[in-house]
């Protein structure tokens, strides 16, 4: 019953769906390896990039991947702003206000997009959105297989930042050592605000790559952001390559589970493996210990 | 070159330093000696801005520096190697180094490296080792070689020989010396006494937040009332 010719497009279809969930994972993974805190807005802020790509499209006409030049560089600008005018202004320096600050956003984010934008399910109509390319026998839609290259291009890019700027450096060393980073002259609270607007900036790259082949609600984000925890823990909090891993995973996951029984219940091997991860390797595939 | 006054500071309501006045000349290695909790590391976070002042002056080269300000004590050139390191564990030795110029002697960043790297050979061969996988005494080469990628003017060192090896311990006021040989003034927090007050000029004994003795190197060791207390004579 399970052969080949329909196991190999629904992996496929996971890959390609699990970079996505990827990429959002990461912004949740970074703001969490820098300032220690779940970003309970991280859905929130999908939500209001997704809104953003459909109304430059149906207003501008401006195609969901020309928006990839605008929209990103607006979220970064409003996740930058949220941290140092809200968040880290209501949290006191309390870890653990920041958490509730960003459950407390979320909601208002949520409800005010109901109130503006109804609960209306919107999508894009583009020229491409059920073309198809063949990979290796199996068909996947064109939006699916951008997504999953803009992906890639994304983890890398972010990656190298990382690894290679003085920022990205920086940022590293706020995660684990602030003293130490005062002490060389690194702004601790822009540091923690580039973070957080890298990781909402990120969001707008998701929300443009995943627009063509979704839709959009004020409720979308709900689905988007306990998979992307579950990825986070599953790779190992901070951890971006355990971010990468697990969200591809996740989309394999997820893809095989409603090949086999249906769409509907196709979400639960992602929970029952956040449940045996809990269990079995708490600090993740890539996480440290303690 | 660096005048505190009066200097008072403390946490909450736990008033610490009550009143110190210290001073330091260009070229010159000052030891600021006590016992654990006697106020020395508030005070060096006071110089270094980490914790603003409640009353006092503290001023550099002429200058009155601003209170609470760790950017503009790096500006000055007043550069702090903290007690228990504070380096970066997740970075590489080269990546911890280079983030020494992260503000402060920017423009040469390469050539301090090298410099850097010839006063500790052993950080050379170890540049893309994770810093916090490193023993006590390599993690401390990074934290002074961090320090000295600023450029620095003055050099505070709070307790470098703390947790090190009897032989980490020469090697490390070896390498003070050495610094201080270079032209570089130092203000060398220790616990050890007989060896900081072997290489300083001058010094400081602070007790509970007050400066209670000051003089040469040589007054100090001598006093009895400090051998007493501190010297174990």
């Amino acid at each position: 019953m399970l052969n080949l010719t329909i196991l190999w497009p629904a992996i496929l279809n996971g890959v390609t769906t699990g970079a996505l969930y990827a990429l959002i994972a990461l912004g949740l993974t970074l703001i969490y390896g820098v300032l220690h805190i779940i970003n309970f807005a991280h859905g929130a802020l999908l939500m209001v990039g997704l809104y953003a790509v459909y109304f430059l499209f149906r207003f501008l006409g401006l195609d969901p991947y020309v928006s990839l030049l605008v929209v990103p560089p607006a979220m970064f600008v409003l996740g930058y702003a949220l941290q140092r005018g809200i968040i880290s202004r209501a949290a006191h320096g309390r870890d653990e206000n920041i958490l509730l600050v960003t459950l407390g956003l979320s909601i208002v984010i949520e409800n005010l997009a109901l109130m503006l934008f109804s609960s209306d399910t919107q999508t894009v109509d583009t020229a491409y959105g059920f073309a198809t390319v063949d990979v290796l026998g199996a068909f996947i839609p064109v939006p699916k297989a951008v997504a999953f290259a803009g992906a890639v291009v994304s983890a890398l890019a972010l990656w190298l930042f990382m690894a290679r700027t003085d920022l990205g450096r920086a940022i590293r060393a706020v995660a684990k050592e602030r003293k130490g980073a005062r002490l060389v002259g690194i702004d601790v609270e822009h540091v923690y605000a580039m973070s957080f607007g890298i990781g909402v900036g990120v969001l707008g790259i998701a929300a443009c790559l995943l627009l063509p082949s979704y839709y959009v609600t004020p409720q979308v984000g709900h689905g988007f952001i306990l998979i992307a925890f579950t990825i986070v823990v599953l790779g190992g909090m901070g951890s971006f390559v355990g971010a990468l891993i697990g969200g591809i995973i996740i989309g394999v996951v997820e893809a095989i589970g409603g090949l086999m029984l249906g769409e509907s219940l196709g979400q639960i091997g992602i929970f029952a493996i956040f449940i045996l991860i809990l269990l079995f390797r708490p600090q993740g595939l890539l996480g440290q210990r303690g | 070159m660096l005048e505190v006054s009066a200097l008072r500071a403390g946490y909450g309501p736990v008033e610490i330093l009550r009143g110190v006045s210290l001073d330091l000349a260009a070229g010159e290695i000052v030891a600021l000696l006590g016992a654990n909790g006697a106020g020395k590391t508030t005070f060096n976070g006071v110089l270094a801005g980490l914790l603003r002042a409640r009353a006092g002056a503290v001023s550099f080269e002429g200058a009155a520096l601003p209170a609470g300000d760790p950017k503009a004590a790096l500006d000055a050139g007043i550069v702090l190697v903290p007690e228990g390191r504070h380096i970066f564990p997740n970075l590489t030795v080269r990546e911890n180094l280079w983030l020494g110029g992260y503000r402060r002697g920017r423009a040469n960043r390469g050539r301090n490296l090298e410099r850097v790297l010839d006063t500790f050979p052993r950080l050379r061969e170890r540049l893309g080792q994770r810093a916090g996988t490193m023993s006590g005494g390599e993690q401390q080469m990074v934290a002074i070689g961090r320090g000295l990628m600023a450029e620095p003017r003055l050099l505070i060192l709070d307790e470098p020989s703390l947790g090190l090896s009897p032989l980490m311990v020469e090697e490390m006021f070896a390498l003070i010396g050495r610094l201080n040989g270079q032209g570089l003034s130092i203000l060398l927090v220790e616990q050890n006494v007989h060896l900081t007050l072997d290489i300083a000029h001058r010094g400081f004994v602070m007790e509970n937040g007050r400066i209670t003795a000051a003089g040469t190197a040589a007054a100090l060791a001598s006093d009895p009332e400090l051998q007493r207390s501190y010297l174990g004579v």
